[in-house]
């Protein structure tokens, strides 16, 4: 019985492929949602999966349901908005928000009327926004989420000092380097990456799932920023795995099963997170000798 | 000795409205430099000119050779994140950057550098420490640090003993006279004189327009100070364009 979970879904190829997917996926989120949460962008991510709508929705139209034109209408959008919306902050005194808010706004009306005017069926707007129904994924989008994973996963090692420095203390960054821009926008990119990865595992309303919520969840378990980027790959795997599992049993869409599953994980850390979680701040212990 | 630095008929400020202005002179190398005056006479603002964080509004500054990353900075109010999980000696350990930049290797002689200058701050034993438990005092030890490892020809220091005990800013004060001793260029910008007249031989006293700038006892007279304090903090906003020749 417990061993039918597990088994069941394994024959079918495209629950596998499911699987792959998000452990391709959480090991290139995993650090991405980190260096989201330490600068304060965790909403930036859900922003900008709405500026992506655009670029898809025109890929789509183009090419019909064809993951290749999508794919690349999407990177289209995510990199011309976040380097827009990062060259004006950098060069005006807009704060990066700011003007990323206003470019998303934007786009996503753009987004809406390209939908709208053209008309896109229920059925696929509903995989669109929500993943596949019952995690089952074709060998195409895996491909593209093997592919970004890979590149997310290099780029982001190399990027690693500089962006950490520039998140710490970025006027002595600027002091010995111009790396922290450059930084910067590379780590925008692998967000646009990881967000197209996100898209066709989970759908775009809650791609940022699997991304932004085991960054939170590593935040209560560890102060230091290594273990942090590992804990959140070791729980963007687990509410991946668990969440695909769910899906296929119940018969829903992949993106609101991972993301609940995440949402049970972030629950309990919160409640029991021994870094600032709810019960060691209720009941600390006694305090130690000075 | 050169000239580390030469400021041309400098002006710096915010908006066209002059924060220091029509500044000239020469900060020789190996000298060490107080920079004195009341609130908003404009010491922050020619350190980050100096720095190249902000642009002249008018004149120059040349730096005769010295490059951007020759300079080491310690501004007033530091910009950082202090709920960024890094720990003390990482943060050290970033002063390095110049001869490692973003991928280079950090080996044992460079951990027993890192190890060296947390004991010359009194921070043995803070290594593993995430930078949000410090305090004020450890913080500015630690950023002190961080300045040693930086191995700077000039050292540009903001206020650095503000809010900083009289044991901690001692210890920190003998740092930057063993920089003297070592030739290295050092301007800072102090509020306390004795500490002025006691360590720093060259004092620029500062008053949004130049008031002296030379040795620190013919620059720290009576009547310097009283013209410095006369200075008006506010910008005029009527302001007209300036058209003054130094």
């Amino acid at each position: 019985m417990l061993v039918e979970i597990f088994s069941e879904p394994l024959n079918d190829v495209s629950v596998r492929h499911s699987l792959a997917a998000v452990l391709a996926l959480a090991l290139s989120a995993g650090p991405v949602g980190v260096f989201l949460m330490l600068r304060r962008m965790s909403l930036v991510g859900d922003a900008m999966s709405h500026a992506i709508l655009p670029g898809v929705a025109l890929g789509f139209l183009a090419a019909g349901l064809s993951i290749l034109p999508m794919t690349l209408g999407g990177l289209a959008a995510g990199f011309l908005i976040a380097v827009l919306a990062g060259a004006v902050s950098r060069a005006t005194a807009l704060q990066e928000d700011a003007s990323l808010a206003v470019f998303l706004l934007v786009s996503l009306a753009f987004g809406v009327v390209i939908v709208t005017v053209n008309g896109i069926d229920v059925e696929h707007l509903m995989e669109f926004l929500f993943g596949e129904t019952a995690a089952k994924m074709n060998v195409d989008k895996l491909v593209v989420i093997a592919v970004n994973a890979t590149i997310s996963t290099v780029a982001f090692a190399l990027i690693y000092r500089p962006l950490a420095l520039d998140c710490v203390d970025p006027g002595f960054l600027r002091s010995v380097s111009r790396a922290g821009g450059i930084a910067h926008l590379i780590f925008l990119v692998l967000l646009v990456l990881n967000l197209i990865s996100a898209f066709y595992a989970l759908g775009t309303l809650l791609g940022m799932g699997i991304i932004i919520i085991p960054a939170a969840i590593a935040r209560f378990w560890t102060r230091d920023i290594s273990m942090m980027i590992v804990l959140a790959i070791v729980s963007a795997l687990l509410s991946g795995l668990a969440g695909v599992l769910f899906a296929f049993h119940a018969g829903i869409p992949s993106g609101p099963a991972v993301t609940l599953v995440a949402g049970f994980g972030y629950v309990a850390s919160v409640l029991f997170g021994r870094v600032g979680g709810l019960v060691w701040r209720l009941f600390p212990g006694r305090h130690l000798e000075a | 000795m050169s000239g580390q630095l030469q400021f041309r008929d400098l002006t710096l400020g915010y908006d066209r409205h002059p924060a220091v202005h029509h500044l000239s002179g020469v900060v020789r190398a190996g000298s060490l430099t107080a920079v004195v005056g009341p609130n908003g006479a404009g010491k922050s603002t020619l350190f980050k000119g100096v720095v190249g964080a902000i642009k002249p509004l008018a004149g120059r500054i040349e730096c005769n050779g010295t490059r951007p990353q020759d300079i080491a900075y310690l501004p007033q109010v530091a910009d950082i994140d202090r709920t960024f999980p890094i720990s003390v000696y990482d943060m050290v350990a970033m002063g390095l950057w110049r001869g490692k930049g973003p991928f280079g290797g950090i080996g044992r002689k460079d951990r027993d550098t890192v190890e060296t200058a947390l004991a010359a701050v009194g921070l043995t034993g803070f290594e593993q420490r995430p930078i949000g438990t410090l305090s004020g005092g450890q913080m500015q030890r630690m950023l002190f640090a961080r300045l040693l490892l930086q191995d700077a020809r000039v050292i540009v220091l903001d206020e650095p003993f503000n809010a900083i005990d009289s044991k901690t800013s001692a210890d920190l004060l003998d740092l930057v006279r063993h920089w003297h001793v070592e030739q290295r260029t050092v301007l800072a910008a102090l509020h306390d004189l004795d500490v002025v007249r006691a360590n720093f031989p060259e004092t620029l006293l500062l008053a949004r327009e130049p008031v002296a700038w030379g040795a620190t006892a013919d620059v720290l007279t009576p009547d310097n100070m009283l013209k410095a304090r006369r200075m008006c903090e506010a910008f005029d906003e009527q302001a007209e364009a300036c058209v003054a020749v130094a």
